[in-house]
């Protein structure tokens, strides 16, 4: 017969599972959106991939450099889609007008943010795996000749995505589907900031702490350092760690008082604009 | 009114067994409720608890304060002031104490439309904590008629089906308390009395309370044995239905509806 199970206080898997199955139930039933994983990457990394191509015939420092521009827009993408990946999963509620049912559920915020980072990965591998394996294919460039450089790097860009997908999560629980746009850009503000193309000394000199306060740079300096010097500098994927540490603790503090002021608010009651 | 008191315990200790009064805290308990949008007071004061296994209507026009009132129930919102129990949890506080024993049904609160109905069940089971969950699916979807829509989509159901599927997860976890916010909205006469019979079977089954906002007197007739109206966030009257009747000298619960919205009060006469 029915039971209730599980003590009142006690993060549950099985909360987490019910959430991801869920996300899970909703991509397999909807084929737009398993394109839509897939093909802004692909175009991004063949546009990107083509330049890279170009240059080398024509500049000597490219050449020896090869690979930089699609590794870093493969990088750049795990940064971009990881966050977008945990924003869409969470927006997907706010579009269904189930925020309600969550809400009301026994359902726990961390257990809630434990499935959407889930689900940024599993977004992300069902997006970006093609399209490296196509980088191989049509660019031999292979990004997972990277070994266990890969893993650090994509720790370190994961733990962002998903810092900055908790804070606007928040933002939206906090403002309504109003503050929708901000889950689109503002990884955006990241790009030139984090130095994804060129290196941080392209920055003007004031600039440059700014840049170094942002653990994706600390990443892209360290795939330029790997591919162009061939060296894993293992020194900034600690300092990435640290910086992603803060970053990340920010980020769930943020939502949590963001959602105790939708609480305050009545913002869970109003989940348009 | 019934006592609240509740005999729930058997002790047994020494060869003798003893029964125990143990007071059970009432399934909602609102005391000196205040709660203030920046300058406007939604709800201004309002206190009343339910009694175990009761229905209980809530009514009240547009901006009376019904949906804060349930919403701050639900624990969706902090009050300004004043508090607010459920099944002796203090919301929104201490709110996961006790979600899991209550549930929540809104024609207003959509379910995910791309799911089909035996997933979005399985999903807000496995939130609920129920056990034996394809057993329970199964026996809703047979109570509810929803054996056959089990394997569509809930976007493509009817309005009829799309409610019957929300009462289904409103009841997944056999609720000891029930809110329902105008379950028989956008229903046909048929469906709706069908939904009607159905929540009162419900209560006398599971014992349950039942708070119910609703605009359909005939509904609140049927089903409440006490009714709240409420206006600009306070509690106008309280009463059973048939004691309302008679203090405003009406017929049906609809014109009293109309004479507290309209400030006319009730007919002291007739009260007499």
């Amino acid at each position: 017969m029915t039971g209730y199970g599980e003590a009142a206080f006690v993060y549950s898997p099985r909360r987490v599972a019910a959430m991801m199955l869920r996300y899970w139930y909703l991509l397999r039933s909807s084929w737009p959106r398993l394109i839509e994983l897939v093909y802004w990457p692909t175009v991004q990394m063949v546009t990107w991939g083509f330049l890279q191509f170009y240059i080398m015939q024509n500049a000597g420092f490219f050449a020896r450099a090869g690979g930089t521009f699609i590794g870093a827009v493969l990088l750049w993408d795990i940064l971009f889609r990881g966050q977008l990946g945990f924003s869409i999963s969470f927006m997907e509620e706010m579009w269904a007008r189930n925020i309600g049912n969550l809400m009301m559920s026994p359902l726990r915020p961390l257990e809630f943010i434990t499935a959407l980072m889930a689900m940024s990965v599993v977004r992300l591998s069902l997006g970006v795996i093609p399209v490296t394996v196509l980088a191989l294919l049509f660019f031999g460039f292979n990004l997972y000749a990277l070994g266990f450089a890969l893993v650090a790097f994509f720790i370190n860009l994961m733990l962002t995505s998903w810092a900055v997908g908790i804070f606007v999560t928040g933002l939206v629980l906090r403002n309504g589907l109003g503050a929708e746009n901000l889950a689109w850009s503002i990884m955006f503000l990241f790009m030139p900031l984090t130095c994804v193309y060129y290196p941080v000394t392209t920055l003007p000199v004031w600039l440059q702490p700014v840049a170094w306060a942002l653990p994706p740079t600390y990443v892209f300096e360290g795939m330029r350092a790997l591919l162009i010097q061939k060296v894993f500098r293992s020194d900034l994927m600690i300092d990435a760690l640290l910086l992603n540490a803060v970053m990340f603790t920010a980020g769930v503090i943020a939502f949590l008082k963001l959602l105790q002021s939708a609480r305050r608010y009545g913002s869970l009651l109003q989940t348009g604009e | 009114m019934s006592n609240p008191l509740h005999w729930i315990g058997l002790a047994s200790g020494g060869g003798a067994r003893h029964i125990c009064a143990m007071p059970s805290p009432p399934p909602i308990a609102v005391d000196r409720l205040v709660k203030i949008y920046k300058t406007i007071a939604a709800v201004d004061g309002i206190s009343f608890s339910l009694v175990p296994g009761s229905i209980t209507g809530l009514l009240g026009g547009n901006g009376a304060g019904k949906t804060t009132t349930i919403a701050t129930i639900m624990g969706l919102l902090t009050p300004t002031s004043g508090r607010v129990t459920v099944l002796g949890a203090d919301m929104p506080r201490q709110r996961y104490r006790v979600l899991h024993r209550m549930n929540f049904e809104s024609p207003y609160v959509a379910m995910p439309m791309r799911l089909t109905v035996r997933q979005n069940l399985t999903v807000f089971g496995m939130l609920y904590g129920v056990t034996d969950l394809t057993q329970r699916i199964e026996q809703l979807a047979a109570e509810l008629n929803l054996t056959d829509l089990l394997d569509r989509p809930a976007g493509r159901l009817s309005d009829g089906q799309k409610t019957r599927v929300s009462l289904a997860k409103a009841l997944i976890n056999a609720p000891e308390l029930l809110l329902l916010d105008e379950p028989t909205a956008s229903l046909d006469p048929d469906t709706a009395d069908w939904v009607r019979a159905w929540i009162e079977r419900y209560r006398r089954d599971r014992r349950a309370t039942i708070l119910l906002a609703s605009h359909n007197m005939t509904e609140v007739e049927r089903l409440c044995e006490r009714v709240i109206i409420m206006k600009r966030g306070r509690i106008e009257d309280d009463d059973s239905p048939a004691k309302l009747l008679a203090r405003y000298g009406r017929h049906t619960l609809e014109e009293v509806f109309l004479d507290v919205a309209r400030g006319r009060g009730f007919d002291s006469e007739a009260a007499q």
